[in-house]
């Protein structure tokens, strides 16, 4: 690991101040960012200790909705009951990602900003666009399991690794930020980006912006009682997604009202496709439905030698998550015995 | 970079800490680069936490952080400034009576090469805790960050369906 030094923020101010630092990076949790600098894929000058700021730490009513702080861990998140409550979506998703000693140490500000598990990212003896630009792409005839099939670009396959984010997507949740210029909100669809010719940008947040807190929409209550989280790795714990689904219905009788569909692991954010969801729009719920919805999600799927396999994974893994969460049977994390 | 790192360690400041273990603080001065797995092995001679993958992977760095189970080998020493850890050495009594998490593990034959074993004793104690896991897919699912190279995941799930007063 690098050496750099080490600053204590007191406050959100003297954060962004610190920020300014070249090559500074802020750390909470730290579970993705010490693991990155252990391999020398990070090598900041200075770490800038955020975990000690007042007032982040907190889930909050707002409008109807839920005020989550950039510093609440992955475990205090899950288990909230407001959130287990109203948006059992997220509670389920945040249990299947990573491993109770992770979810413990990681923040929901840092689960944002989590890098790429891609392989190549990873070796720094070999190329990489998002590591070091114009270096090249050994993914795309390689290894690529893990790796995008929607979005993707001659630069970069890679694959934003979060489930809580799959979930958040969905529920079209909003990212609180804060920097030198202010304060200003980002919609959870703007906050990830593509990788274009720029991999090396993950998101839209400027580096010397801070997450202050991510906001759960109150309407998106109304998809509590028909929503599942459908995770798909090579093995059933701990392990990032080939394919993840995150579906959320809203139910009128016996009709789909308004659907939500997120995916994981297929992008390098995760992937909503609104042009899709409206085709559920008053529909019965059943298979044909379904399966239209994930044709039209999946038809400019673009697959790889090593995970062209995906795109029949993840048409018939929205298939089924639509079913589970039409049926109200959400995919347990512990539920091993996939039927 | 050796060298360049062996300049860095004079030009940067060590940090004061106070840090809890197992009951008894210390005060220490720590580089920021400082891993508290780092901390407790080579500096405290608290072998008990072993250093497995050392990337968060194998589980085999768990203890207790302010009472949550976390890797050790993903913490920077001096960010824990002030906190309570309990490490596997801490969780029997002090008279030397094992904790009973200790003694289901002995009693199921719930290890071989042991390397494992006191992450896996950290993990299962917070899983008493948490106080979330009841079945055994439940208990699988709790403790799936905890590898075992040699294999021992029934007996451990027995160990702790034990302990939970739930199976045999």
């Amino acid at each position: 690991m690098n050496r750099f030094s080490y600053a204590r923020a007191a406050d959100v101010p003297g954060a962004v101040r610190e920020a300014a630092t070249p090559r500074a990076k802020f750390i909470s949790g730290g579970t993705n960012l010490i693991d990155l600098m252990k391999y020398n894929v990070e090598a900041p000058s200075r770490l800038v200790d955020i975990t000690r700021l007042p007032g982040l730490d907190t889930i909050e009513a707002v409008e109807g909705g839920l005020r989550i702080g950039a510093l609440v861990s992955n475990t205090a998140l899950a288990a909230h009951p407001e959130v287990e409550a109203r948006y059992p979506l997220l509670s389920n998703t945040i249990l299947h990602g990573a491993s109770p000693q992770l979810r413990n140490a990681a923040s929901t500000g840092g689960n944002l900003l989590q890098r790429t598990r891609c392989y190549y990212f990873y070796d720094t003896a070999t190329p990489c666009n998002k590591r070091e630009p114009g270096t090249g792409c050994p993914a795309k005839a390689g290894l690529s399991r893990v790796h995008a099939i929607l979005g993707a670009s001659e630069q970069c396959i890679a694959t934003h690794p979060s489930d809580m984010c799959v979930a958040l997507a969905a529920l079209a949740a909003t990212v609180q930020v804060t920097g030198p210029g202010g304060d200003r909100t980002i919609a959870f669809a703007d906050f990830h980006r593509l990788p274009g010719d720029t991999p090396e940008i993950d998101t839209t947040l400027a580096r010397d912006e801070i997450v202050t807190s991510v906001t759960l929409p109150a309407d998106s209550a109304a998809f509590a009682a028909h929503h599942t989280y459908l995770k798909l790795r090579d093995r059933h714990s701990y392990a990032f997604a080939l394919v993840s689904v995150a579906a959320a219905l809203r139910m009128d009788g016996g009709a789909i009202a308004e659907a939500r569909i997120a995916l994981g692991g297929v992008a390098h954010k995760p992937w909503r496709d609104p042009a899709a969801e409206d085709l559920l729009r008053g529909q019965a719920p059943g298979p044909e439905a379904f399966g239209r919805v994930a044709d039209h999600v999946l038809a400019d799927a673009k697959g790889y030698p090593g995970n062209a396999f995906k795109i029949g994974l993840a048409r018939r893994a929205i298939v089924r998550a639509l079913a589970q969460a039409a049926a109200g049977t959400p995919q347990r994390p512990s539920d091993k015995h996939y039927s | 970079m050796p060298d360049h790192n062996q300049a860095l360690d004079a030009a940067i400041d060590h940090l004061p800490i106070r840090i809890t273990i197992n009951g008894i603080e210390h005060a220490r001065a720590v580089a920021p680069w400082t891993i508290l797995l780092d901390l407790l092995r080579e500096d405290l001679h608290l072998t008990g936490s072993k250093k497995g993958c050392d990337h968060g992977q194998c589980g085999s760095c768990t203890v207790l952080i302010d009472g949550q189970r976390m890797n050790a080998c993903l913490q920077l020493a001096v960010m824990r400034d002030g906190a309570h850890i309990t490490t596997v050495e801490g969780l029997a009594a002090p008279d030397g009576t094992l904790h009973p998490v200790q003694d289901a593990l002995i009693e199921h034959d719930a290890f071989q090469c042991g390397y494992c074993t006191p992450g896996q004793i950290c993990s299962a104690f917070a899983l008493l805790t948490e106080g979330r896991a009841h079945t055994e897919d439940e208990i699988r699912e709790s403790m799936s960050s905890n590898l075992c190279r040699c294999g021992a995941y029934p007996n451990i799930v027995r160990a702790v369906q034990h302990v939970l007063g739930g199976g045999r």
